[in-house]
């Protein structure tokens, strides 16, 4: 288990690394930072002293070196356009991102576990085959196209839901401020968490029905019900445990996936997290908050595949058997 | 009931109905505020955001006009010596008083190191302080536009400012943040309460402020909204009372929704076309050996072939004036003398053909695509009327970000044909001739943003003499003169002035200012 752990890490480690210099290659190719730091007018020696405060005319290799000792210790160096760190920029943002991403995860459990369940026991039910074509649309329809979609009928139309923002939100601590203790907060987070929770709802749905059907089939299913167990015991004790490896894996990963790729569904509802600051800040050329930014998310996307990895240990009996 | 608790009864109502209505103007704009320092980035939003909180000696009205704002009145007492006389009994937010001190300071800081405004008071002009109220500038020579910009060079707090350790200007390559960055403390009428860059800047109404407020508005909240669609989903849905910008093509419904109205007009800024005019050989072309647009029949050719209607009808839907010259005819008086040459694709071909270019010429155009008004779809639109008098276009459309890094100086100017848009940010014509006009040198000393470097001597001392000469009626006729030049000549293609359109509620007044600066003392919400 411990020989385990930390050949992961070390995989860990050298995927960051990797990462990092991809991150700070790509960046060299987005745009000069200067042009968006100072005002047209501004003069060619002021934007060329300017270039040589921020380090920019070092070599390569030494600013590249630069870039990651300082991310090692947690320093990924000031905003170019809010002049602030980056780091207490994104601690800001972080609160409003997890919120969001962690009710459309709920939303897509929630929702799709049990319509899964059903279109799997009830295959040939019209239900079912509703099921089956709405999650069509949450796969194949873009996302900001849903968004802007909800935010036409539900907030322009109806107005019964805001279209932007995260209403009003209460400080817990001292940084965490959270939009789940007011009535405009948790109005607004209905319709960005469904867009956002949309495609992951339909997968784990469609997941759970295809193992349900899988499961179903087999003898110790066929068995149980020789022995009499009512419906219910065989297909949710029996049936459903056995379905859930997958999808906790699944899951798994597509929480990374819904905070990393939160930033469409952000700009959509202008919702204040890390991903409309990462898109802004492209708009910017702000190359301290674009490679915190893809640092952190590789970071998260890392750490939770070590955590499923581990997960996965001991759920599935059939891993401790073979390994030392 | 009897009367006299009916009275007594709807007097309770209107006093509740009064105390209840303290009315909160929310509004969203596409960029963000990034910092509060007045001197970090010298950027429309930035400068009109901040104006509401910080005051300049100078001010602009509703029609752009100089108004006396926190000097009360200023002469020139000697050709180099102008005295501004100050407003007395004026505060800062924070209650200290306005003096003579804190101008000779903000005139320090706003021509030190880091700061983006060094030229709002010339390098080599001295403050001399005559007593609490009255301040000298001295100059080396005259300059009848020295006061011209400083509607948006704030005044800052001397005192606030050291005490908190901000004398130095905030610069993106400090490391900790810096106070005036994000705080705020002027003379305006109203105050920052809070500001979380890129999320939410609430301001309050000044109730010490020194002018009379004719605004009826406690508390200003702004957010930034970049994606244009939720910029316009909530202006329709009701949650705010003004966005800006909208664009063109939702004009119509945001007309047709009940409660809201698009607040079109012109903007000061000038979109043109500019050619290499500067190398031997283009850049981006299939003409070797010379460069096609050192010809003047050649640039002449292409202004005939661009059909300015057609942009302006299709392109923008009526929302822009099409232009002659290189400054919007608000800025200068005799702007009605000058005419764009027609549009004439025939005359355009013979002119091509007598240049010696019958069969036409391949050339790279170099647009921006988020930053001007349908930027890109101009330049496609100009790409399809020059493909019809035989040149061709590879059009480059990218961000502003990839845009600038290409083809302005710290690119080496690395573009052929290009697509530019200019305010001079004095609101005059002097700023267009030394900036746009000038001849300049291949790594840019001279005319910066001359990008294709065409070089003409006349212009250059005509420049020389505007910038100097005090008499206005004089002056303008100089100023007029090079413009002429450069129209003969065909140096840029002017094309437009874009429009301005913004998204209000019906139950707001506001003044849409040509400079695009939205200012909170003229709101009303009824």
């Amino acid at each position: 288990m411990i020989g385990f752990a930390t050949r992961r890490l070390i995989q860990a480690m050298i995927v960051m690394l990797v990462v990092a210099l991809l991150a700070f290659t790509m960046f060299r190719f987005v745009g000069d930072p200067i042009n968006q730091m100072v005002g047209i007018e501004t003069s060619i020696e002021e934007r060329e002293a300017l270039r040589e405060r921020l380090g920019l005319n070092d070599p390569i290799p030494v600013q590249f070196l630069r870039f990651v000792t300082n991310a090692a210790q947690f320093d990924f160096g000031t905003s170019y356009q809010f002049r602030q760190p980056v780091s207490e920029l994104f601690a800001k943002r972080i609160p409003a991102t997890l919120e969001l991403s962690f009710t459309s995860a709920l939303f897509a459990l929630v929702v799709g576990i049990p319509m899964g369940i059903y279109a799997g026991l009830n295959r040939e039910s019209p239900i079912s085959k509703f099921f089956l074509s709405v999650s069509l649309i949450g796969i194949s329809l873009p996302t900001f196209f849903i968004g802007i979609l909800l935010i036409f009928l539900f907030s322009v139309t109806l107005q019964w839901l805001p279209s932007f923002g995260r209403g009003d939100t209460v400080q817990i601590g001292s940084w965490w401020t959270t939009g789940f203790l007011t009535i405009s907060g948790l109005k607004a987070l209905i319709l960005p968490s469904v867009t956002l929770g949309l495609y992951q709802m339909t997968l784990i749905m469609r997941l759970i029905r295809a193992e349900m059907l899988e499961v179903i089939r087999t003898d110790y299913i066929k068995f149980a019900r020789a022995r009499g167990l009512p419906n219910r015991l065989v297909n949710f004790r029996h049936a459903l445990k056995n379905t859930l490896v997958p999808v906790i894996t699944i899951t798994g990963l597509q929480l990374g996936a819904i905070i990393a790729f939160a930033t469409i569904t952000e700009t959509v509802f202008n919702w204040p997290g890390m991903g409309l600051m990462f898109l802004q800040a492209v708009q910017n050329v702000d190359i301290p908050i674009m490679s915190a930014y893809l640092l952190l998310t590789a970071f998260l996307f890392v750490a939770i595949n070590f955590i499923v990895d581990i997960l996965y240990f001991y759920i599935d009996p059939r891993l401790r058997v073979g390994r030392p | 009931m009897n009367k006299k608790t009916l009275i007594f009864t709807a007097l309770l109502a209107a006093g509740t109905g009064a105390a209840a209505q303290a009315e909160t103007f929310k509004f969203a704009f596409q960029g963000s505020l990034n910092g509060l320092d007045p001197y970090s980035l010298n950027e429309t939003f930035t400068l009109s955001s901040l104006g509401n909180a910080y005051e300049g000696l100078t001010r602009r009205g509703a029609d752009l006009a100089i108004e006396p704002a926190l000097a009360e009145r200023w002469e020139i007492i000697e050709p180099n010596r102008w005295r501004f006389y100050l407003r007395k009994g004026v505060k800062f937010h924070n209650g200290n008083d306005f003096t003579a001190e804190d101008v000779a300071f903000s005139v320090d800081r706003v021509r030190s190191e880091g700061s983006d405004l060094t030229t709002r008071v010339p390098a080599d002009a001295k403050v001399e302080i005559v007593d609490d109220h009255t301040v000298d500038f001295v100059l080396t020579g005259p300059n009848p536009i020295l006061n011209y910009e400083w509607d948006t060079f704030y005044i800052m707090d001397k005192e606030w400012t050291t005490e908190n350790d901000a004398v130095k200007v905030t610069s993106a390559s400090d490391t900790t943040p810096n106070y005036s960055s994000l705080n705020a403390n002027g003379t305006g009428p109203f105050k920052i309460v809070s500001h979380e860059a890129g999320v939410k800047t609430v301001y309050e109404k000044n109730d010490g402020w020194w002018d009379e407020i004719k605004h009826n508005v406690d508390t200003v909240e702004f957010t930034p909204i970049p994606s244009d669609a939720t910029r316009v989903a909530a202006l329709l849905s009701g949650e705010l009372d003004m966005v800006y910008p909208i664009p063109v093509q939702d004009i119509k419904r945001i007309n047709d929704n009940a409660g809201t109205v698009a607040l079109t007009g012109p903007e000061l800024r000038t979109i043109f076309l500019g050619m290499d005019q500067m190398r031997d050989e283009l850049l981006y072309s299939d003409v070797k050996g010379k460069n096609p647009f050192k010809d003047e029949k050649v640039r002449k050719a292409f202004y005939q072939a661009i059909d300015i209607e057609a942009i302006k009808n299709k392109v923008m839907r009526d929302l822009a004036t099409p232009s002659a010259i290189m400054i919007s005819p608000f800025l200068f008086s005799k702007s009605s003398e000058f005419e764009r040459y027609p549009y004439d694709p025939e005359n355009a071909k013979k002119l091509l053909s007598e240049a010696g270019y019958a069969d036409g010429f391949t050339v790279g155009m170099d647009c921006p695509n988020d930053l001007y008004v349908n930027d890109e779809a101009i330049c496609q639109a100009v790409a399809a009327m020059l493909a019809r008098v035989n040149i061709k276009i590879d059009l480059n459309a990218q961000p502003k970000a990839k845009y600038f890094a290409k083809v302005l100086a710290s690119g080496g100017f690395d573009t052929s044909f290009y697509l530019l848009g200019w305010t001079p940010g004095s609101l005059d014509s002097w700023n267009v001739l030394s900036n746009l006009m000038s001849c300049r040198t291949e790594a840019g000393e001279g005319s910066p943003f001359n990008l294709g470097g065409f070089c003409d001597e006349k212009i250059d001392k005509l420049t020389g003499e505007v910038l100097v000469e005090i008499d206005p009626e004089k002056r303008d006729g100089l100023i007029a003169e090079a413009y002429k030049i450069s129209h003969d000549n065909a140096y840029y293609i002017p094309l437009h002035q874009q429009g301005l359109a913004w998204g209000v509620a019906d139950n707001v007044e506001l003044v849409q200012r040509a400079d695009n600066q939205f200012k909170f003392r003229f709101i009303n919400k009824n």
